[in-house]
């Protein structure tokens, strides 16, 4: 129907207007980068040669298909890709006005195959370009082709890997081609890869070598399954690999691979085991504070860290409903709001409950659980049992890859930022103000300090207020890390318990070396021993140490009652 | 020896006893034998569930051994239970080898599992005798070396709170996992007879309830002698002022293993006696909660009076019986605020309630009016020793060795 000869056109059969005309400007900008040095005549002859080469590909003939495929490929032009992808889909429409259209399957609109601009009511209706195997075959080297010379990295990504799978020999070629320039770092190492599956199925012996030096060198886990071919014994018991020196590459390259993936789940480990410390060190510090001060067990600290969840939680959702547009920023607000939660209810219960039993330390603990099976119980009433679901802002979702398979997510690396910054409040709080001096006084010795004018029950409240208010901030950070439950304080009690008692009661370093300790220790001994070995594990532990030290890693040291 | 007795209670005590002890063990059974359309005919469904409270009371009791009259707050006692419980659930399940579903000489969790072979700790729970064996000697041992390890480096209050719990809640991870060889998750069921005779037959659960009802009269009267020994003055001197009790010459640690240990071994024997009745021991029994609520018990009863606790896990399991059923949302409400309100209002629990008309009756007359109501900073005081007194008691005379 149409040739594929080159021929010279016009863009548009339609006047191109401003818009186009600047739209014009731009693609010949671009036209002369890409294309860079030839004549003015050469883009507009090359421009026109493209648009012909896609027109082609809606041919009702497979042959003329075929040939503007391969026209395509002499182009080079990464434009193309978007109709030769449609064609390989199915999803090419010839249209009404014998152009070719490409049927977006979300609108279910027709769309232009060069600008992405729909389709005139001329060009409906549409027939499907009928494609065969030939076609199909044809088409995806030249795809791939025109997608590693992409401009876009993630597109170049793709295409290295689905030629990698391939694993024909002129896909090697293509690859080593684009490997040679290819400057990005991720995209190399996914050529790298491809490049070595393909070279590894080379009958050829060196290509073979070298492609698996190439796994040593990058200690990709993606290559196990082809190295372990490699050294595996056949059925007559010949190896699979004739050659010595590819089987001896072979074993040094599953040793690099091993050893890599051990480092990256170790260093994945050590960053779980920072987050769970950074939540374990805010249910601590306050837990620090307030056993180490007023010498209270509160059993429903845990409840805090579940009602600054959920403060979160209700945070979240009244920027979901009133102000969708700043939902971004809610984590702002909600930790304020948690904060004065927590910090509230924290004064209550001590004003009105724990100031009574002060000097029954044993109680206070059968009291402050009655609490927290109150407080949990309410939370059930109001927002369900059923755990609740906390987004993470957009600024906080996915992560950086350090290298490839070792993500590093921001809400981890965004708890941590935010315990290190609570801790350094904390800590100026208790040792460069007059309130802190005056709780330190207090911690060593109340009598004393009543003595000289503080106001030691005032200062209960507040303590215990800041106490609570610090677990509230654990749990804004916790709601960004997993879901949010009513049961959720109670999983983190006993941990932050041995913390405490681990740190040395009242001790603001010892609180933050052994939450430190704990949390990695734990997240190290789960893929040796398993998640609940470990625990038991540390649990074990921290029994056996406070055998031997039972005033903990950081005693106050000092002539207090035993 | 007679004489020993009449310390136990006076002739109102032992009366009291006499009957409260004779209506629980036989009283009850009786009336459940009567036909249906007796008024006061006990069902066939409160048998079971009976039976299981009195072995919380039981547990309570040993609780309060440990807690009421020595000061120290076991948060490690539903372990010592639950591990009666699993020697019992062993024997259960060993005994019926060959019966399961799966047919199979092994227990049918381990089939489940793929095992081949019994797991060497598994071996000798076909026998009965063995396995009560096991019941004492497993929980002993552990609260023993435990508690000497514990005691011996001083560590109490709060802190042995925690450390228990700790030590809880590693075990019942532990037991949660199904290469412990416990059946994990599900633990121990599907039992079907114990020593031949059918768990399903009416006739075997009032069989157990008596024996429950007996145990539970034997652990109180265990826990009555050595609360009325020297011994029992020893520890409460050591629950109320430790320091002198141990310048005195007593060497504290002793005694509170000892009492640590026996309440231990008690509570495992009820744990014993709860598995056949209620047909399945599994981890969640080991729950830092179930610690808990055990204390509550004894707090509403009230500490150091034996009679308190029993007293409180009957009420507080009926109440949790009627009001999970009822008003399912409002028991967490009324448990948290009997802790509350308890620890409160009420250090001396129910029974505290009595004690406190005698103290208005005494303020009347002066002569006995050295008994303080005042709750200061030692736990709560027993029923109406003077802490101070008990000290110097106990210097006074001989003090058995445990």
């Amino acid at each position: 129907m149409l040739s594929a000869a080159p021929a010279v056109r016009r863009r548009r059969s339609s006047s191109p207007g401003w818009p186009g005309l600047l739209g014009a400007t731009a693609l010949a900008a671009f036209l002369l980068t890409f294309v860079g040095g030839s004549g003015g005549a050469g883009r507009l002859a090359r421009a026109d040669a493209l648009e012909d080469a896609v027109k082609g590909l809606a041919s009702s003939s497979g042959e003329t298909i075929i040939q503007n495929i391969t026209q395509l490929s002499k182009l080079g032009d990464p434009r193309g890709i978007a109709a030769l992808q449609a064609l390989t889909d199915d999803r090419l429409r010839a249209g009404a006005d014998g152009k070719a259209w490409i049927f977006d399957s979300k609108t279910r609109e027709l769309v232009d195959p060069l600008t992405g601009a729909p389709a005139p009511a001329s060009a409906k209706p549409a027939r499907e370009v009928e494609t065969d195997n030939d076609i199909r075959r044809a088409a995806e080297p030249v795809l791939a082709e025109l997608q590693l010379g992409s401009p876009d990295a993630a597109v170049r990504l793709g295409a290295a890997q689905e030629l990698g799978k391939s694993g024909s020999a002129e896909a090697g070629a293509l690859l080593h081609r684009a490997f040679e320039r290819e400057k990005d770092k991720g995209v190399r190492e996914a050529l790298a890869v491809a490049v070595a599956r393909v070279d590894v199925q080379s009958p050829d012996a060196n290509l073979r070598l070298s492609a698996v030096q190439l796994v040593t060198k990058l200690g990709n886990d993606q290559m196990v399954g082809e190295i372990q071919r490699l050294l595996a014994v056949g059925p007559d018991g010949k190896p699979a690999e004739a050659d010595e020196r590819v089987r001896e590459e072979a074993k040094y390259a599953l040793k690099a691979i091993e050893s890599r993936r051990r480092l990256i789940t170790g260093f994945g480990s050590v960053i779980h085991g920072l987050s769970l410390a950074s939540v374990l060190l805010f249910a601590a510090l306050g837990l620090a504070i307030t056993f180490g001060l007023l010498g209270v067990i509160n059993m429903a600290h845990g409840e805090m860290l579940m009602l600054g969840a959920y403060s979160t939680y209700a945070v979240q959702t009244f920027f979901q409903q009133h102000a969708p547009g700043a939902f971004k920023f809610y984590l702002f607000a909600a930790i304020p709001v948690a904060f004065i939660v927590t910090f509230g209810i924290g004064v209550l219960l001590e004003r009105v409950i724990i100031r009574h039993l002060y000097n029954r330390p044993l109680e206070t603990l059968l009291a402050t659980w009655g609490i927290s099976l109150l407080l949990i119980q309410t939370v059930r009433l109001i927002f369900g049992a059923q755990n609740v679901a906390v987004a993470n802002p957009d600024w906080l979702a996915g992560g950086v890859e350090l290298v490839r398979g070792l993500v590093l997510p921001y809400n981890r690396i965004g708890v941590v930022a935010f315990v290190i910054a609570v801790s350094i409040g904390v800590w100026v709080l208790l040792y460069r103000t007059r309130l802190g001096l005056n709780v330190r006084a207090m911690t060593q010795n109340r009598n004393m300090a009543a003595c000289v004018g503080i106001h030691t029950r005032r200062l209960d409240a507040w303590m215990f207020g800041l106490g609570s208010g610090i677990a509230g901030l654990g749990g804004v950070a916790l709601s960004q890390l997993g879901n949010v439950g009513p049961e959720l304080g109670q999983s983190y009690i006993i941990d932050s318990f041995m913390v405490v008692v681990l740190g040395g009661v009242g001790r603001l370093a010892g609180a933050i070396v052994s939450a430190l300790g704990l949390g990695i220790v734990n997240k190290i001994l789960e893929p040796a021993a398993g998640a609940v070995l470990g625990k038991i594990l540390v649990l074990g532990f921290i029994i056996l140490f406070i055998q031997r030290r039972p005033q903990g890693l950081f005693a106050i040291k000092g002539r207090t009652e035993a | 020896m007679l004489e020993r007795l009449t310390q136990f209670h006076g002739k109102r005590g032992w009366l009291i006893f006499g009957v409260l002890s004779l209506a629980v063990t036989v009283l009850i059974p009786v009336l459940n034998g009567l036909p249906k359309s007796f008024p006061l005919s006990v069902p066939d469904s409160m048998i079971p569930l009976m039976g299981k409270f009195l072995c919380f009371g039981m547990a309570a009791i040993a609780m309060d051994l440990i807690w009421g009259y020595t000061g120290i707050l076991s948060l490690g006692h539903s372990l010592f239970f639950a591990l009666g419980g699993y020697a019992m659930g062993m024997y259960l399940m060993r005994s019926i080898a060959g019966e399961g579903v799966y047919r199979s000489n092994l227990p049918d969790f381990m089939v489940f599992l793929d095992w081949k072979v019994l797991p060497w700790y598994w071996h000798g729970f076909q026998s009965f005798w063995f396995a009560m064996a096991m019941v004492v000697v497993v929980p002993g041992l552990l609260a023993f070396v435990f508690g000497w390890f514990a005691f011996r480096s001083r560590i109490k209050g709060v802190y042995l709170s925690i450390v228990t719990q700790a030590l809880t809640y590693a075990a019942m991870l532990l037991f949660f996992q199904n290469a412990t060889g416990f059946g994990g998750n599900n633990g121990l069921t599907d039992f079907k007879r114990l020593l031949g005779y059918s768990l399903q037959a009416h006739a075997t659960k009032r069989a157990l309830y008596i024996a429950t009802a007996i145990a539970l009269v034997a652990t109180y009267l265990i826990a009555r002698f050595v609360v009325t020994s020297k011994l029992g003055r020893v520890l409460r001197a050591v629950r109320d002022a430790e320091l002198k009790t141990r310048f005195c010459g007593y060497e504290s640690t002793r005694y509170k293993t000892f009492v640590w240990t026996l309440s231990a071994v008690l509570c495992a024997l009820a744990g014993a006696l709860y598995v056949p009745q209620v047909g399945i021991i599994n981890p969640s029994e080991m729950q830092p909660s179930n610690s808990i609520e055990l204390a509550i018990w004894a707090a509403v009863g009230g500490r150091g009076t034996l009679i308190g606790p029993l007293i409180g896990a009957l009420f507080l399991n009926g109440a949790k019986s009627f009001l999970t059923a009822a008003f399912p949302s409002a028991w967490l409400y009324v448990l948290g605020g009997i802790f509350v309100l308890v620890t409160l209002f009420l250090p001396r629990g129910i029974l505290g309630l009595g004690a406190f008309r005698r103290l208005r009756r005494a303020a009347a007359s002066p002569a006995e009016a050295t008994i303080s109501p005042v709750v200061g900073s030692a736990p709560a005081p027993s029923e109406a020793a003077v802490p101070a007194v008990a000290v110097t008691a106990a210097a006074g005379g001989e003090v058995p060795a445990p």
